[in-house]
Formats: structure tokens, sequence, C-alpha cells
């Protein structure tokens, strides 16, 4: 097992939900939360899912660990015991899998259950993957918030009791106590206040460097990719339309999504006030997605292709490692292209 | 008129009581909006920069009360004192909406979801304007189609649920700006939208700033926001100001230990990812139970004994205060 391995391996997942109406609960259209999306997730990395909300990004997340099933495509999880394809196996063949993918959610409010002292919430896990007794789980459940910069007796009050940071460290420290080789992170830092969520991506990057974890890391925050992560994949519509080495993503933007979206940031520099590029409209409905190109009525490049023609994942040179996107025009220079000149 | 002063704020202290306990939400906050200028207001959560705005449009809750200084408004009939009328007073409500409107943080809940947009957006000009019911009906087409929102005609009728987070945000917009106020305050208007939204709500409130001279007063917790927008910010932490000046001035040579370690807290995008950022210790004070002196002691990297009592404002420059006691070492750091 390289460093470098990819720990997951995703083929064309899709994940497609039905649209209900009616008295009868006729299925009229599907959702496309998800459509189409092959990625490798490196053992040892940080990878950045990125996009807007609706994107379909917490739905990939969701996906990989398996808290929604695909409706098509693979994820293959490679360990020590070989590959395992997660998508074929029932709930029981997955308990074995779900000690070794753990996810921490956005809101800390609502992820942890009031009526649980934090002992019981954390316990819950070990008891099942097991620590049989009471002293045994007492004792590591204290490692545990020790490990997240929290007192040990912290873990018999009750959720209501902490502040938000306080509330995401519990959350880490539940991902965590059954030591798991990859962690979901969604929106994690968030709902977070600027000095606290300092405090959370360091803990973070902490404990990957001390127990070798591997983080996909969904957020909407560019800032906070640029700084975590080491890949980064761009996603709009259930697609993912480029995946890159982060330094590469914001030296060397190829997609004209990931171009919007990096210049829509204000940036806390006055001397890098850059021209925003501001798109126009909003997020087309994944229930019926635009031909062609699922960006085309807001790019503003768009040509007659686009229109009708699904863009593949390309690759790029680069000069670090490989440089994905999908987008039909990007060997031609963009300036030549025509601008488009009215809104849709 | 570009530098004539809006709005002035002095002193304010404004203190909210729940279950028989005192929070000073705010404890002494002075500042001014001039026309045609936009004034940020920056902190985290808890800091009272709701709190200010809510005192401005006397929108507080029942349980609370504008305890000490004076918010005055320079209208065109010569300077009001807002503190001093009644909450639901008649005055009030000539002010409110028609010469200062407020923009809500989440679209959502700030629309009625039984009314149609349209309804909102002309019962601001049944009240405030003599306008009769069909020119009452075009201009609120206008103020749709000029928040760029398509097929106005059509969406004039439809439901706050009809529309998107950004045109909601808009449509919000249209009904603060329908009777052109002088001042604009906005409580977070983009935390709840995506950044490319954010990018063209920003873009409105820029050209409304520019066209129409409007005074704004954006309440925000992201310096980034900050940087591409204002004019002049205020960092507020617990109740106070602890500093304000033009964002030039503010964001490159900060005095305060708070502003600086705010900005060393966050990821700067373009700075790659060796830049290196510094957590804040510990966490905000409880409001009911805070430090005597200086609210940011406890957190602060230079504490001393003069600490625990609360440090006067001081002028830096004309334009830059700041209320800490060693200012000087970190102005002359900052000079260097």
């Amino acid at each position: 097992m390289q460093p470098n391995d990819p720990i997951l391996k995703l083929r064309d997942v899709q994940v497609h939900f039905p649209v209900k109406t009616g008295v009868f609960k006729r299925v009229t259209g599907h959702v496309r939360a998800v459509d189409g999306v092959d990625l490798d997730v490196r053992r040892g990395e940080v990878l950045g899912l990125v996009g807007e909300s609706g994107c379909g990004k917490t739905t990939l997340g969701k996906a990989i660990l398996q808290l929604v099933r695909a409706t098509q495509g693979t994820v293959t999880y490679s360990g020590e015991d070989g590959e395992t394809e997660l998508t074929s196996l029932d709930d029981a063949g997955l308990f074995r899998f779900r000690k070794r993918l753990q996810i921490v959610f956005q809101d800390p409010h609502s992820s942890l259950n009031p009526a649980f002292t934090i002992f019981g919430s954390l316990e819950d896990p070990l008891r099942h993957y097991g620590v049989k007794t009471r002293e045994e789980r007492r004792k590591i459940v204290g490692d545990l918030l020790e490990a997240v910069n929290m007192r040990r007796e912290s873990m018999d009050r009750y959720p209501h009791e902490f502040s938000g940071g306080q509330r995401q460290r519990i959350g880490i420290a539940r991902a965590l106590s059954i030591e798991p080789e990859l962690i979901v992170c969604d929106e994690a830092v968030s709902a977070l206040d600027v000095s606290i969520q300092a405090q959370v991506l360091q803990l973070l990057m902490e404990l990957k460097r001390e127990k070798n974890l591997t983080y996909v890391f969904i957020t909407h925050d560019l800032s906070v990719t640029e700084y975590l992560c080491d890949r980064i994949a761009v996603m709009y519509l259930g697609k993912i339309v480029e995946l890159c080495d982060a330094e590469d993503l914001y030296a060397n933007t190829l997609h004209p999504y990931s171009q919007a979206l990096l210049s829509a940031i204000p940036v806390a520099d006055l001397d890098k006030k850059s021209r925003r590029i501001v798109l126009q409209g909003d997020v087309p409905s994944p229930v019926n997605p635009p031909s062609g190109c699922p960006f085309h009525p807001r790019c503003r490049y768009v040509v007659d292709r686009c229109k009708t023609e699904v863009p593949e994942l390309r690759r790029f040179k680069s000069a670090k490692g490989e440089h994905m996107a999908a987008c039909h025009l990007i060997d031609q220079p963009l300036a030549e292209q025509p601008l488009r000149t009215e809104s849709p | 008129m570009a530098n004539e002063v809006a709005l002035t704020v002095n002193g304010l202290k404004t203190y909210i009581y729940t279950n028989n306990r005192c929070n000073r939400a705010l404890d002494g906050v002075s500042f001014e909006i001039r026309q045609g200028k936009t004034l940020c207001i920056v902190g985290e959560s808890g800091c009272g920069k709701s709190v200010t705005a809510d005192s401005i449009m006397q929108l507080l809750p029942t349980l609370s009360r504008i305890e000490d200084g004076e918010i005055t408004y320079h209208g065109p009939d010569g300077p009001v004192r807002i503190d001093q009328l009644p909450r639901d007073g008649a005055k009030m409500r000539a002010i409110r909406g028609k010469e200062i409107a407020m923009i809500f943080q989440d679209p959502m809940t700030a629309l009625n979801p039984v009314y149609s947009i349209g309804f909102q957006i002309k019962e601001m000009l049944k009240y405030h304007t003599g306008l009769g019911r069909s020119d009452r009906h075009s201009k609120a087409i206008d103020l749709l189609r000029s928040m760029g929102i398509p097929l106005p005609e059509k969406r004039v009728n439809e439901y706050p649920h009809l529309y998107s987070g950004g045109m909601r945000q808009r449509a919000m917009i249209a009904i603060a700006m329908s009777c052109n106020p002088r001042i604009l305050i906005a409580d977070e208007p983009t935390t709840a939208l995506d950044v490319t939204i954010q990018a063209q709500i920003f873009e409105l409130m820029d050209t409304l700033k520019r066209d129409h001279g409007t005074a704004i007063m954006l309440i925000t917790h992201d310096m980034g926001v900050v940087a591409e927008l204002a004019d002049d910010v205020a960092v507020m932490y617990m109740g106070n100001i602890v500093e304000a000046g033009p964002v030039g001035k503010v964001l490159r040579n900060p005095v305060h230990p708070y502003t600086r370690a705010l900005l060393e807290s966050i990821p700067v995008l373009g700075r790659g990812k060796d830049q290196e950022i510094k957590a804040i210790p510990g966490q905000t004070p409880d409001p009911y139970n805070r430090p005597k002196g200086c609210q940011f002691a406890d957190r602060c990297a230079y504490r001393i004994g003069a600490c625990d009592q609360m440090p006067d404002e001081t002028q830096v420059a004309p334009d830059h205060r700041v209320t800490c006691w060693r200012y000087e070492e970190f102005a002359a750091d900052a000079a260097e």
C-alpha cells in the first residue's frame, strides 16, 4: 500500500432521487443530484469538493459512505485486505467498512442528540465495534476529548452546555472514535465564527498528521480549501467540471465556471482586488438539467457545440500532476471566443 | 453631498433583559454613516452588530431598552432623534422604510409567504408614497426589473416560494429600495447565498450607492466582504467598537489586537497552502458574565494589568480610532 494509492475509486456514480407528485405519488421525474462522477481519492490526501448549493457535493459525500445508495455506478474501497465494491454490499456487509469511513456533519447543533450526554453520544460507535466494558469506553472517550483539546470531564455534560466550536470538536471526536481511515467533512467549519473556524481547521490538520487520515472536505468556501486541500474537485449540477492540484486551480484555472466562482469570492486583501465575473441567473434545476454542457446557459464563452454535446472530463498538461476539466473550448484561447451579449 | 453625514450614533447603550438578567448588548457604540459611502460593521456572532441595526430601526425586542446615547438621523427636514421617538409612533413609521430601509439576513423568513412579492412591494408604496393603484403596480414591476429579475410582469404576482434564494434577496432589496431611502441597512444580506449570487447582490448594492447616493451600513462577519465593499469599517467585539476607520487603514495597519488576530485567523484566497493562520485562543465570553475591563483581555496575547479596566476610545489618526491601552505600540509597529 503506497501512500498515493487510491483508497476509494468512484466510477460513473449517479444518485437520482425520484420526484413524486399527486395523490398517488406518481414518479414524474428525477432529481439528478449526482450525475456520473469518476473520482479517485488517494490515501493520505485532503480532497476538496467545492461548488454552490444544490450542486450535489453533499450527496456525493453521502454516496461515498453509502448513506445514500448510488442509483448507478460503483464505489470501490481498497485497503489492506484488497478491493471491495461497497455499492454491491448489503447493510450487514457494510458494517465492517463503516468503521473505516466516517463523517463530520455541518451543523454542530443538530448532529448531537440533546438527550444524551457527550459520553452517551461518543460511546455508541465504540459499543458497536467491540469495546465491551463501560470503564474502557469511558477511558477511550476521555482520551478522544483530550485529543480534540477538550477536558475529560466534559463527557458527562449535555450538548447544550457547549459552544458551537466545542460541539464541532465533539463531532470530530465521534468520527475519530473507531479509528477510521477516511473522514468526510461536510461543511465542517461553515457554521463557525472565523476565530473558532481557525481552531477547528488547525485541529483537523494536526489529527491528519498524527493519525494518517484521508479527508474528503466538502465546502463552499474556496479560501478554506486552498489552505487545507491537496486536490480540489469543482462540481456543478451533479458533475465534476474541474479536478486538479489545489495550487493549480488557483494559478491556472481552466473551466469558465471555476473562474467565475473564484472571482466571485471576496478576498480579505486590499492589494488583490480583482475584477468580478458576475454570472447571470441561477443554477438550473437538477430535475431538468440543460442539454449539452450543464453550465452553458450561464457561460460567457458559450458556442453552439456546448448546447448539444456534453463535454467529457479531459486531461490537460500541468506542472503539478494531472489537471482535468470538462469544457470543449479549453484547447483554444478563451479570449477569442464570442462573448455572450444577452442574458437568458 | 458625498460627505454629508446621514446618521450619527453616539455612545449608544442598548440592554436586553431576559430571565431577570441583563445583557449589555451594546455598551457605548459611536459611529456615523455618510451619504454615498458604505460602512461595514464586522464582528463575530453575539458581538452586537444586529442589535445596532435593530436599535437604529427601532425593531428591538420588547424587553430591551436604549439606556443611553443618541441616534440622530439627519433628514431633509433637519435632525431627528430616533432614540427618543416612540417605537410605533407615526413619526417613526414614516422614517422606517421610507428614509431608512433594511435588508434582512434570511430572505426566506423575512418575506411573508402568504402575500405575493408584488403585494409586499406595493404595500411600501401605498403607505409611503401618494401613488395610485395602477402606478404602484407599474412601479413594482419597474423595481423588479431594475433588480434584474426576469419576466417581472409575471413574477410580480408570484409568491416567495416560487423565487430562488438569490431572487428572494433581490425582491427584498426591491422592497427596501422602493421609496429611495437615504440610508440602507443590510444585516448580513448574503450570508445565506452562494458566492456567485452574492457577487450579483453586491454588484446591485454598488450600483445603488453610485446612482442614488444611498448611505449603506453593511453588517457582515466576512473580512473579504469588508475588503471588497467598504469605505469605512467598524470592528465590534462584545458590544463595543474596538477599532474604526477607513478600510485601507484598518485592514492594512490594524492597531487593535482583536482586529489583528481576526485578520491572521482567516485563510486568504491566493496565498496558497503555506500561509500561516493563527487561531484566536478561547471563545467569546458569556454575555451575562463579562470580563470586568476590556472584553477581549482574556483572549488577548498582549494583556497587561491595566486591561482590567475598560480603555477609552483614542484617536490614532483623525479618522482612525481604537479602544486599547497598548495601541501606541501597535501603531508604531504598523508604521514601520
